[in-house]
């Protein structure tokens, strides 16, 4: 008979590294508070209670006059444009960088169970790019484009199209990996190329997680457009830029609320998509 | 002589040898299984003909050609001629049943040519008429998740028959049906073979199964060939002699499995 029948108790053994493990994480919060002084209970005293109370009152009611709203619908299409040329932009690049950075099309990995020396040396420096492309945020850039092409969108496109590419290449390589790989290695193994392997042998599983992804980065892509306009990049965000400066509360909720309606759509596309695709 | 082996040995990278001094040789009208308890070295045996392992040393030649000489362009040419039937049907849940099928021509088609069959299916006449000897062209335009596992594993083998390849090998390629459906897909397999004259090397659980449809055999124990017969010419003391204490040792047997498993995880 084992030894530990005779225990009075039983004793689950993973409980004391978890309450640990949850302990240290808590002490891992508190410098961070610290850091940032996060200390809320400044937003609750008096004089700022009554500074952010008039602030707040200007807000109510939302313009609606038909010229703001001529205006609002220009800004909206010119911000859609921007999240949207950009994200295209960013896909023509993170695709096949996407392809040469996962490991799921390694053929010499269907001998050995891993890749080979030369496509690890190929992996490593796109796996680079990637990082270096998506390491500097857009707003960057966005200053940088708008000294180089001017005031506009333009600027905007393109500060998405680099960041975005580096984020969708190294999330959708790591899609590739998730799925299961047998469908394509099972292609390879019979002479496919990889490519077709990968439209064959990967795509059909990744198609959901892929048009999902790719969604929400659009979503994400429209909320950086807005801030990219506050430096110029025009669209929402330089408008609502402008409506702040001018104490044009009713402005901002015209548009802040269309930014709600915006997140709405891409929210209701993407499960429409996944449904389909399901 | 479409298959030879002389004196092959292969290895797993971990020391484990798995086959040891295998001499064979099939040709093009023979059908031919392979059986032995789990862990004897079939699936690897079969992973050898399919050149998706390489063997550690010994000389191999499939179709007249040594795989581990091959460049990787002719290693892609040889494995489009070579089709393996796999246990477990390597189909992605959400594809349809004709893109499954169409997709075992892959190592033929240009890219191009792929491309445009996942917009719209280029031989939609083809894959029915592979289904259909399996009686499965009903399910042509159902998704691979929405039939059972025994019409999977039977797109799996519809697959392999629309890639026509100079050589058939199944690992295992009724486990999931029933023995009647078992019975008549290893007779369609058989038949397939003889009329198309290429060699059919399957891996088989089921002794009788093996012994009813294939009229060679070959018994597999710990990674060397015991007997390669005629199966009319095969006794009860060479099936005891294949399976002995296979039931009561089940330590190593289970060694064998597991080592088996984490090959199959690992390469396939």
């Amino acid at each position: 008979m084992p030894v530990t029948a005779t225990r009075a108790h039983w004793h689950d053994p993973a409980a004391t590294p978890r309450a640990l493990l949850t302990l240290a994480l808590l002490l891992v919060l508190w410098p961070g508070l610290q850091l940032t002084e996060f200390r809320p209970q400044i937003l609750f005293n008096a004089q700022n209670r009554e500074v952010m109370g008039r602030f707040l009152a200007g807000f109510w009611p939302p313009d609606t006059s038909a010229e703001f709203l001529l205006m609002l619908g220009r800004a909206t299409l010119e911000t859609l444009a921007m999240a949207t040329a950009g994200l295209a932009l960013a896909l023509l690049l993170a695709i096949p960088l996407s392809l040469i950075a996962t490991r799921t099309l390694s053929i010499s990995a269907l001998f050995s169970g891993r890749p080979s020396r030369t496509g690890r040396l190929l992996r490593y420096p796109v796996r680079f790019v990637l990082i270096v492309l998506r390491s500097i945020p857009e707003i960057v850039w966005a200053l940088l484009f708008v000294r180089a092409v001017g005031l506009g969108p333009t600027a905007g496109v393109l500060a998405i199209a680099i960041t975005y590419s580096g984020m969708l290449g190294k999330v959708y390589a790591e899609i590739y990996e998730s799925v299961d790989p047998q469908p394509a290695r099972a292609l390879l193994q019979s002479g496919s190329s990889r490519l077709a392997a990968f439209l064959y042998g990967v795509l059909p599983n990744a198609a959901q997680e892929l048009t999902s992804y790719t969604l929400y980065r659009w979503e994400c892509a429209v909320r950086a457009s807005v801030i990219m306009g506050f430096v110029g990049a025009g669209g929402l965000g330089q408008m609502i830029d402008l409506s702040m400066r001018m104490f044009a509360g009713g402005e901002v909720v015209s548009i802040l609320l269309t930014f709600l309606l915006l997140v709405l759509l891409a929210d209701q596309i993407s499960q429409q998509l996944r449904k389909r695709l399901a | 002589m479409s298959i030879s082996l002389t004196g092959v040995v292969y290895t797993h990278p971990n020391g484990m040898r798995a086959l040891s001094d295998i001499n064979l040789s099939i040709k093009a009208d023979e059908q031919v299984a392979i059986i032995g308890s789990s862990g004897a070295g079939k699936t690897t045996l079969l992973k050898l003909l399919a050149t998706s392992l390489l063997s550690s040393s010994g000389d191999l030649q499939l179709l007249q050609h040594n795989p581990a000489q091959l460049s990787a362009r002719a290693l892609r040419q040889l494995r489009s001629r070579i089709g393996l039937i796999h246990q477990s049907p390597p189909l992605p849940p959400r594809q349809r049943v004709v893109t499954a099928v169409l997709a075992g021509r892959l190592g033929q088609w240009s890219l191009a040519r792929a491309c445009l069959s996942l917009c719209y299916p280029s031989d939609i006449e083809g894959a029915r008429a592979e289904l259909s000897r399996l009686d499965l062209a009903e399910k042509l335009f159902e998704r691979c998740d929405q039939v059972s596992g025994g019409q999977q594993q039977r797109i799996g083998i519809a697959r392999v028959l629309y890639q026509k390849p100079d050589i058939m090998l199944a690992d295992e390629p009724v486990s999931a049906m029933d023995p009647v459906l078992a019975e008549h897909t290893l007779s369609i397999l058989g038949s397939i073979a003889r009329e198309r004259g290429v060699p059919l090397i399957a891996s088989l659980h089921a002794v009788e199964l093996a012994l009813k449809h294939f009229p060679r055999v070959i018994g597999l124990r710990a990674g060397e060939i015991l007997f390669d017969k005629r199966a009319d010419a095969i006794s009860q003391q060479d099936l005891d002699a294949l399976y002995l204490n296979t039931g009561l040792d089940d330590t190593a047997d289970q060694y064998a499995a597991a080592a088996n498993n984490s090959l199959r995880s690992r390469c396939l």
